[in-house]
Formats: C-alpha cells, structure tokens, sequence
C-alpha cells in the first residue's frame, strides 16, 4: 500500500463535516503552525519539503512563496485555484468535495505564513455544487473560531471567500483567473509584473493549486524534512492523480512519487489493467496539454528504464521521448482508439477555450481544428499533415500565456509518434470511423 | 541609463525603456513592427506578436538567453542585453508565422478597404507575407456595421489590436463599444447598436492599424494616394485644432490627426497627445475653415512606396544568406496591384 | 440611481448581491460581476438578455458594455433564449473515449432537436460542452447544477423521462 497524506480519511463516512474532521485529527497542524510557528519558519519548512506546484507547472511551491513582495501598508492575497479545467484531470474537485476542511486548513496555515488576511478560492463555475460544499465548510469554520477574528486566540484574522468562475479553462492560468476574479475577462495578463509583485487588485498575491495547498497540511504535520523524505528525486511528497479512459479502475489516487507506471496502470490497487482485457495503445500522463506517448514509451523510458510516476521520469527524453506530469490528469487508450480523433477533441477543446487575445492562438487553434476535421472527414492530405506541423511551431513559444503551448504540444506529439496512423486517414480514407455531425464552425453554439 | 545591442548596433537608453523604444531611437530597419503597441495609449501592446525580438543574451548579470522571443514591445531593455530582430532568421521565420497567422481570417481586400495605402497590415504581409495563403477554409464574416453616422466598422478586417477600445476608455469619458465573445469569434462591438456618442470618438479610426474602423465621411471618395495632405489648424475650443486635411485641389476629402513616422500621433508642444475632436474631422470640410501651414512631411513607410520594401528584402535575404537560412517567397503583390477577384468580399 | 430599465431584481436577491459585494474590498465591486450574472440568469429565465445586463450594470455600478464584454466571455452565460432544461453533455477526450458520441446521438433523436437547438415545445436545450472534470466518471452530462455520471443509454432515458414529468427547470443557483 502506497502512503497517503492527503486522501488518508477520504473513506471516513461524514468526513465534510467539521467534527468528523476534527475527530479524525483535522486542524492540528493549523494549531501548531499558529500557535508554536513564525510565518518565516513555516515558509522554511514549505521550502524544505520540496513541495512543487499541484496545478501542472510544478514549479517550487516555497520558492514561489519566497517571492511575494511585502510593502508596507498593502494587503497581500493568497488565491487558491480550484479552476481545474484540464481535460482529463478531476482530483481538485475530489478533494473538495470529499475533504474540504482539508483545504481550508492549508489555507489558514499558508496565508498566515504569507501574511494575507483574506484568501479566494476560485472555484470553476461548472463546480457550483463543490462551491456550496466549501460554502458550508467555512461557514463551520466561522463558527468555531477556526476563521475570522483572532483565530484560536492568536491574534490572526483571516477571511475566506469562495468565488465561482462561468466556464473558460483559461481561467485555470493564474493571471487570468485574477483578472476573472477582479470581474472582468479572464485574458492573462502580460508578465512582468507576476502576481507575486502585484497580483489580486494590484495587491502582492500567491495562486496555488487546490491540491498544492491541501499538502501543506502533512509538511506542517509532519515536517518539511520528513515529506521530502517520500517520493524521489526533485519529486517529493506525494500526488493525486486523475485516472480516465479506457481503464478498468478510473478514479482519483494518491500515489508516492516514484511509483512505476506500469504498476499503476495494471496494479490492482490502482487503474486495474485495461478494460475488456484490450492492450494499451496510449496514454495522456498529465493532462490533456503534455505529449501523449505510445505505450513502449509510457512503460519504458527510451534507454529502456522503467518509467516512473514523477517530474523527472516521465519528462526524461524531453518532447522526443517523453512526456510531462502535469496536472496529473492520466488518460489511458486502447488498441481501437483513434489517436487523429483524439487529438481533435482536444484540438477542438483549446479551439474553444482560446481567449483570443494574441493573435498566434486566437488563429492559430482555430486553423488547427479545421485541419484535423477535414482529415476525419477523409478530405485530408499529405500535406495537411505537414501543415498541421507547421502550424503548432508557430503557435508555441509565441503567445502571451502557455495556453499556446498547451495547444500546440498534443498536436505536435501526436504526429510525432503516430504519423502512420494520421498518413492512413488521407492515404485510405475508407477505413476512417465515421465523423459525428455535431461539429460546430462556431464555438459559442 | 542603460547600454544595449540591437542587430549588433548599439544603443543607450533610460532604464525602463522597452526594447521597441530602443529600436525606435536606432530606427530604420532594425525597428520591429507594431500592430498593436501604441506609445501614446498606456497599456496597448503585447497581443499581436509581430513586434517579437530574439534575446540572445538578457543582460550582462544574467547572460542566459530568453528561451522564447519576446514581444519587444512589453519588454524592458537591460544592462548588456543583446537583442536580435532582422538578423536572425530563427527570429524573422517566426514572425513571418506570425504574419501568416493574423492573415488567416483576414479579407484581403484592399482593392476595396479605405485604409490601403496606409495600412500597416499591408505593410506587414508585404514585408513578412507568404505569397500565397495556405488557409482554405472559410474566413469569419460579420456584416459591416455603422457606429453612429461618422464611423464605420468592418469587424471583417479587425486583427484584435484593442488600442481603439484603449482610446475610448483613455482619452473618452464614457467607453461604449469593447470586446465581446471570445476566441476567434471575438469581436469589437458595442453588442447591442448604439452609437459611440463622444466629442473624441474619432480618434478610434486615427488608431485603427487596419481598415476595420474608417470615416463614413471620406468613404470610398478617393484612393489615400491621390490626395495631397497638408498641416492645417484652426482655433478649437474642443481640442488642439492641429490636423492634417487630406485634399483634391480645393477639397478637403478627409481630416486626420498628424502622425508620426509609427503612425502615432504626434505629440503637442506640452507633450500631450494631438487628438482631435470630432467637430474639426467630421464637420470641417471646408479649406476655408482652416490655416493651412504647408504641405506635411510624410514618412511614406507603406507599400505604395516599395523601393523601401525592396531594400529591406534585399537586406533580410542577404542576413538569411549569409547565415544560412532560406528566404521567404519572393515578391508579395499587395494592395494597388491585388485586384485579384478572388481577393474581393463583398463590402 | 435612475432606472434604466423596467425589470429588477426581487427583495431577497438584491439583498443577496448586496451580501456578495461585501467580499471584496471597497471600490472593487466588479468582482461580484460574475456571480451576479450567475444569479441574473437564473432569475431571469435561463439566460441573459440585453435588459438583464442593463439591470445587472445598474445594480454593480458599471458601464452595460463592461457588463457585456464579460457575460459573452464565459461559456456558463447564455445570450440566447435556451429551453427550460439545458442538458449539456461533455465530449472531450475521456468522456469521448468513454461514448459520449452515443449519448450525444441518443438525446438528439429522443429529444428530436440537434445539438445547439431547442426543442419546439421550449422544454429542452441540448449542448455539447467541453471537458467538465468528470472524466473518470465518464460519460457524463450537467443539467443545472447537477452532475449525471457513469451514463448509459438507459440512465439517460430515465433521467430525460425525469426530467420531463417534474417539468424540470436547469438551475445553477
């Protein structure tokens, strides 16, 4: 069995409620942090544990912390985002739904590291169910002086509030989702300034992932030292991941980093094996926007090493070989899949969800779903292939925010590794699987 | 002040300055283009990705490359930093991507758009264009659109610039119009049609890189390059009263504010910008009603003027020679000379 | 404040909207922007007519088309009429991996209306959305705020049926 952190009581029958949460430990680590901690020592304890970002980027969650500007006089803002939009990825909803007091509790712990006295959690609006959950969780909070004034008579305040989104994934990068928050459309902002120096209304803010905060309970609880202690390598701790797709056992696990791939996919503890007993084809490792591999390079790094569940495994071989973590989203195809429609409901997906504020992904995505409809449709050629190509090295590295990237990376990859399978689509336009009419030319039908 | 390369020319500029600002001060062709950075309207910039420069090193502190280009116009300059635009042609084949990318859903009918002749998109493709589209499917349409009884939008050429939504809420007491739906399908719109009722609204068509905001007023009157423009003034209780007349002999077909060589407009003694206000453009088509000062000093950088385009080419092919790179197509024929019908969407 | 339109809001909602705008700090009321829209729509009718954000504008303070240039950008808001029960079906990879075509093709011939469309007798609306973080409990479809996982042909069929003898209104809030 892997250890668990953070999904450790998610079986516990009524453990969304305060008391339940409370009984089963909740809230100690928040205690001790407030009552036995400075906010310096917490922030080297975040550092020390090597915790990285939970939202796909990964990057250092205590360095990020480190950053954040501190001015005299100006309130700073700690913003949690629970925007998870990535195709493929459902874990944060998991833990909100299931744990919320989870989150609540990292919250009170991390902006009091940060000095922030209020703190949003940007909730997708699609969750607005999950919002009512954290609602009601807060709202419990309040009620036993675990959030407002004085907390725990320590003489912190702090205010939570949850805010809910209206469907647009871009609000998942974090400088749109401010902007969002601030009322408004949620085109990232151009950077510099981050929202470290000037983030939520102007103010020195941290945007971090549900999941991400929800961890810095166990770092507390247990110490920096020790977390960093599980998992492998630069990829401490441990990580929920979303499994989906053509798998027997699809859900939300928590695994230690380091964990073998194929473990996870055929383990009876995790994915248990492929559906139908089918072979594996693919798999999307870290949400709908990093390379999908075949399955000889999901398995098996290119120099023939097992791949492993973490930062540095599943990224060895750069974009060539290998793939990224991500958000965690893990999607698994079987032999049957078609890999060039696959590639089209994502190619249609960021088509959809590009904000349209620079000029490289508000034409490009657009241009690249077209493409791909047309070879579905069997109209494709050759060509279109290396148009295809063409067009997502232009889109990447070029735009304001990485949704470009994210749009760019699947295409390029599915070509990359399964160039066959699209050059059959326009070579013998008889073996495509029929093509649903729900295509739509515009996105807002 | 701060020391720095671009094109391995050197320049000296004020900390904080950006590194399209820079390259303004060398100037010539080592200037990056810029669709939608507008010195004189704050925060414009940073969308349209044509302005995008190479950095090789980003400063003498840190000599690490930038891994992405970077769009020059948001982007400070620093100590030591070395920049590359017209002579790297990793630099040049992105932004001909990027030029081939904001043509997509673009009309190309500048057979029949007021703007050809002085429109920086045409400039754009002409220097950085493919000659031909690869893009085969159907380009968005919107049904062009009367704002009030002066301006006309036609959304089909907008490239998403923001700066006219900029001027409205900078230099306007009561923004109306801005940008609605997202993604391709967004669109400057005043959503439900109302007219832009401001003493100032005008200046959205003098800040128009495209033809997608024109004057109904000079409508389809004459080609740019048959007109004769000259300085003019008059006393405005409204706004500076500098303008430049477009004429045919005596008439005067069209009032503009004065541009500089960017296609800003320029700057009164105060430094405040010239905007003008609506009376003195719309309503004044008299010559009588204005002094005028003499002909204008027009930097002519469009493609009417293409011995400047052929110099440029000749230069880039020779960078992209010598370093080993393949140049683009050879000749784009653009504008005047695009009478192609295949070119023309209805009006 | 002038009345602009002839529509408002009921007691107990602007209360509401008063409540939210106290979440952030002064002057920043444009923050409730998107929750008030939420709150809008489900007031009036299911979607968000010229009228409704005219009201919305008055109420947060803000020029109509700062009101309209959000409520276009987010997928959630509907500009159009949409029927009194909007099912939206998710179709990206997972849920598509997992049949959501089949689910989408059945509820086009139960319902007798193709994606995007409302039915003639106003009651439905059918959408096919993307991805709505449900893709381990795929194939899946929102109606209102309600998610509808692991679906079948026959789990559809009992919902819609459903759905039709409450005469059920899709509301997210």
């Amino acid at each position: 069995m892997s250890r668990k952190l953070l999904l450790k009581n998610d079986h516990i029958p009524g453990i969304a409620a305060l008391k339940t949460y409370k009984e089963n430990g909740g809230y100690t680590a928040m205690e001790k942090a407030l009552k036995t901690m400075s906010p310096e020592a917490l922030l080297e304890e975040v550092k020390t544990s090597g915790l990285r970002g939970r939202g796909g980027a990964g990057f250092p969650t205590g360095m990020k912390w480190s950053f954040l500007a501190k001015p005299e006089g100006v309130p700073r803002y700690l913003v949690v985002n629970a925007d998870e939009s990535e195709p493929g990825t459902f874990k944060d909803r998991y833990l909100m739904e299931r744990i919320p007091h989870l989150l609540i509790e990292g919250m009170v712990i991390s902006s009091f590291s940060l000095g922030a006295n209020s703190a949003y959690i940007y909730v997708r609006g699609e969750y607005f169910y999950v919002s009512r959950i954290l609602e009601q969780a807060i709202e419990e909070a309040y009620a036993s002086g675990l959030l407002g004034k004085n907390i725990l008579g320590t003489g912190y305040d702090l205010d939570i509030y949850v805010q809910i989104g209206a469907g647009a994934y871009i609000c998942g990068e974090e400088t749109a989702l401010l902007e969002s928050l601030e009322g408004k459309r949620g085109n990232p902002r151009i950077k510099p300034p981050f929202p470290a120096i000037a983030g939520l209304y102007g103010c020195p803010t941290v945007v971090n992932n549900v999941e991400t905060i929800a961890a810095i309970v166990p770092i507390i609880e247990m110490g920096g030292a020790e977390y960093a202690k599980i998992g492998i390598g630069r990829s401490t701790g441990t990580k929920l991941i979303s499994a989906s797709g053509h798998i027997n056992k699809p859900g939300v696990y928590e695994i230690e980093m380091g964990l073998p791939v194929e473990e996870f996919i055929y383990s009876e503890e995790y994915c248990g094996g492929i559906k139908g007993g089918r072979k594996m084809k693919a798999v999307v490792a870290g949400g709908s926007s990093v390379p999908i591999l075949p399955t000889e390079l999901i398995l098996k790094t290119a120099a023939g090493e097992p791949r492993l569940m973490s930062y540095e495994s599943l990224g060895d071989g750069g974009f060539i070989t290998g793939t990224m973590l991500g958000s965690g989203g893990f999607i698994v195809m079987d032999e049957d899949t078609s890999i060039v429609k696959n590639l089209y409901t994502f190619s249609r997906f960021y088509h959809h969800e590009s904000c349209g504020q620079c000029s490289p992904c508000r034409e490009g995505t657009g241009w690249m779903e077209k493409i791909l409809h047309k070879i579905l449709e069997g109209k494709g050629t050759l060509k279109d292939i290396d148009l295809l190509w063409d067009i997502q090295s232009k889109i990447e590295g070029k735009t304001i925010c990485p949704l470009g990237e994210a749009a760019a990376w699947p295409v390029a990859a599915a070509i990359r590794h399964f160039r066959p399978e699209f050059e059959a689509y326009v070579t013998n336009p008889e073996s495509i699987k029929d093509v649903k009419h729900y295509y739509r030319l515009n996105p807002t039908v | 002040m701060v020391k720095l390369t671009i094109d391995d020319i050197p320049v000296e500029v004020p900390k904080g300055t950006t590194i399209l600002q820079a390259a303004r001060l060398i100037g010539g062709d080592v200037t990056p283009p810029a669709m939608c950075y507008y010195s004189k309207l704050k925060t414009s910039g940073g969308y349209c990705r044509t302005c995008i420069v190479k950095v090789e090193q980003g400063s003498e502190k840190d000599p690490r490359p930038i891994p992405k280009p970077v769009a020059s116009c948001r982007t400070e300059v620093a100590e030591g930093m070395v920049v590359r635009n017209i002579t790297s042609p990793e630099n040049l084949e992105a932004r001909a991507g990027v030029v081939e990318l904001l043509l997509v859903n673009h009309p190309l009918d500048c057979p029949v758009c007021d703007q050809a002749g002085e429109c920086h998109l045409q400039d754009l493709a002409y220097e950085n264009g493919k000659e031909e589209t690869r893009y085969e499917f159907e380009r968005r349409e919107f049904e062009p659109i009367d704002i009030g009884d002066k301006i006309k939008l036609h959304m089909n050429r907008c490239i998403m610039c923001f700066r006219c939504v900029k001027v409205a809420d900078q230099i306007t007491d009561g923004r109306c119009h801005g940008v609605i739906n997202r993604g391709d399908a967004a669109e400057i719109s005043t959503y439900i049609e109302k007219a832009i009722d401001n003493d100032f609204s005008g200046n959205v068509i003098d800040v128009c890189p495209v033809g997608a905001l024109t004057d109904r007023t000079f409508r389809f009157k004459s080609r740019v390059w048959y007109t004769k423009p000259v300085d003019a003034h008059r006393d405005c209780s409204k706004c500076c009263g500098k303008v430049r007349l477009w004429n045919q002999g005596e008439e005067v077909l069209r009032v503009t504010a004065r541009k500089d060589q960017w296609g800003e407009v320029m700057d009164n003694e105060d430094g405040s910008t010239a905007w003008i206000c609506n009376d003195c453009r719309f309503d004044k088509k008299h010559i009588k009603d204005w002094t005028v000062e003499g002909p204008s000093e027009i930097n002519r950088h469009s493609v009417i003027s293409a011995n400047h385009y052929d110099t440029l080419r000749n230069i880039k092919a020779d960078t992209l020679r010598m370093l080993g790179g393949k140049p683009h197509g050879e000749k784009v024929d653009l504008g005047i000379g695009a009478l192609d019908p295949n070119n023309q969407h209805k009006q | 404040m002038a009345q602009t339109t002839d529509i408002s809001f009921k007691p107990e909602t602007f209360e509401l909207i008063q409540k939210i705008t106290k979440r952030y700090p002064d002057g920043k009321h444009k923050s409730a922007l998107i929750p008030v829209l939420h709150i809008a729509q489900a007031e009036f009718g299911g979607w968000l007519s010229p009228q409704t954000m005219d009201l919305v504008a008055e109420v947060l303070r803000l020029k109509p088309i700062e009101v309209y240039e959000v409520a276009s950008f987010y997928s959630m808001f509907n500009l159009q009429p949409v029927g009194k029960c909007l099912i939206e079906v998710c179709r990206t990879s997972s849920c598509w991996l997992c049949g959501a075509e089949d689910i989408i093709n059945h509820l086009e011939q139960k319902l007798n209306i193709k994606v995007g469309e409302t039915s003639s007798d106003g009651m439905f609306t059918l959408k096919a959305v993307e991805c709505l973080g449900s893709c381990g409990t795929a194939p899946m479809m929102q109606v209102g705020a309600d998610y509808h996982e692991n679906l079948s042909i026959e789990k559809v069929d009992k919902l819609v049926d459903g759905f039709r003898q409450e005469n059920k209104q899709s509301r997210y809030c």
